[in-house]
């Protein structure tokens, strides 16, 4: 029951903050979540839906960090191939 | 999916656990503490592609696990009450109690349904004015956001027939009670990105310091439980016990602020009972006072009902990291997922249910 996915906001819906409420899509799916807690959330962006709540935006920056992390990981793993 | 796929791509994960092997010099044991996590490590074979020397403990983050049985049995006293509306996340349905559960309660002709958000239960009150509407509220901080805006707008639309049964459990102090107990293995922890998200993660650094553990905010997709087991491993191999963010695309520091505001508005930490582990102070949330009327407890005059756990089951051990869920002589035999002897193995994401779902054979759970 913990589990959480990403989905992409397709549409916003309701001005009171806290009754804010999107369309999101998961893959092709489409599910509404309550936007209560991700106030700069905009049509576009992903964000991580929990029991029908968006906890947070994916920041898609950050989100490319891991690859980043791999990438270095490997050009390291070279360089001291070559020296050794 | 974006921001889902990527992440499950198997030669990049080969490229960590290859890392992980080459820095790998001592034997770790490291616990993840969501249930998210473990099903997904059991479920991808990610111990498997893991060192020998480390060991994966699968922690007490499932909260359809521990919930306490007491906890369930006030469930099902309330469900079966006629003009009661009980609803719940599906996972609790199966979760046995001291007697029955809430899907036999069901099928005798309690109206217990099954709702995907809590905002559908004040959807429900609204409709049935004439009804008793009561949400089981479980879950972490992950959980406790919605939850929180459910009773919000309940007092906002001044509806009387709306109340909660709530088991709220909250993280920190469960990693402070494993650590401190003797027993514990623990030495390097994947904290669980999710309940992150929401309360951040400025409340690890005391703990870190304090135990000398590694705690590494970790995602749920085999990269990321990959890359946070690496973080871990190097600073366990190098002798560091910091606070890592390997979540950076979901969890900020600071976590949500909107989120914790509102759950501060409506709850306040009490302790609370875990399955299998017994009562940690300060574990969980109830109601504020100024929510009270919410409390189902108190509406339906079930708070003082207090039951013993049944001593086959060795869930507890399993949710402290002491043993194995197959090393349970329950499991597989007397213990199955269509029959339950503990939460452990109801929930899918429950330690006992990921081995049997993903590992049935005796054999291959020898082998690791
Ligand atoms: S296998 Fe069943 S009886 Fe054994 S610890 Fe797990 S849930 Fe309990």
């Amino acid at each position: 029951m913990c589990l959480a996915i990403p989905g992409k906001i397709v549409s916003v819906s309701g001005n009171d903050p806290l009754e804010r409420m999107g369309k999101i899509d998961f893959g092709g799916i489409l599910k509404e979540a309550s936007l209560a807690y991700v106030p700069d959330a905009r049509v576009g962006d992903y964000v991580i839906v929990h029991v029908g709540f968006a906890l947070s935006k994916v920041d898609e920056a950050e989100a490319q960090k891991v690859f980043d992390y791999l990438k270095r990981m490997g050009e390291l793993g070279e360089l001291e191939e070559r020296r050794t | 999916m974006k921001f889902l796929d990527e992440y499950r791509d198997g030669e990049l994960a080969q490229q960590f656990a290859r890392e992980i092997h080459r820095i790998t010099t001592k034997p770790w044991n490291i616990m993840e503490i969501c249930g998210g996590q473990t099903h997904a490590i059991v479920k991808f074979g990610i111990d498997e592609l893991l060192p020998k020397k480390i060991t994966l403990i699968h922690g007490p983050g499932c909260p359809v696990c521990v919930t306490p049985l007491e906890m369930i049995d006030k469930a099902l006293e309330i469900a079966a009450r006629p003009n009661v509306i009980f609803a719940s996340f599906g996972d609790m349905l199966r979760v046995p109690g001291s007697t029955t559960d809430l899907l036999s309660v069901k099928a005798s002709g309690g109206d217990v349904r099954i709702v995907y958000s809590p905002l559908d239960a004040v959807k429900l009150a609204e409709q049935n004015p004439a009804k008793e509407i009561v949400f089981f509220g479980v879950g972490f901080e992950t959980t406790a956001p919605a939850t929180a805006l459910a009773i919000y707008q309940a007092a906002q639309k001044k509806l009387r027939n709306f109340s909660m049964l709530i088991s709220h459990v909250l993280v920190p102090p469960a990693m402070e009670a494993l650590l401190s107990s003797p027993n514990c293995r623990v030495q390097g922890f994947l904290a669980a990105g999710h309940v992150c998200a929401v309360m951040g993660y400025e409340e690890y650094f005391s703990i870190a310091k304090k135990y000398r553990v590694p705690i590494v905010v970790t995602g749920f997709e085999p990269l990321d439980i990959l890359q946070g087991v690496l973080m871990t491993v190097q600073q366990l191999e190098s002798g560091r016990a910091e606070v890592e963010n390997q979540y950076s695309r979901a969890v900020r520091r600071e976590g949500n602020q909107p989120a914790q505001d509102l759950i501060q508005e409506v709850f306040r930490v009490v302790p609370r009972k875990w399955r299998g582990v017994g009562e940690i102070p300060q574990s969980g949330l109830g109601l504020g006072d100024k929510y009270a009327e919410f409390d189902a407890e108190k509406k339906f005059g079930v708070a003082h009902h207090h039951v013993e756990e049944s001593a086959d089951c060795q869930s507890g051990l399993v949710l402290q990291g002491q043993i194995k869920p197959h090393e349970c002589p329950a499991f597989g035999a007397k213990c199955t997922p269509e029959h339950p002897l503990g939460a452990t193995m109801v929930s899918s994401e429950g330690a006992c249910a990921a081995y049997y779902r993903y590992r049935r054979m005796p054999d291959l759970i020898g082998a690791k």
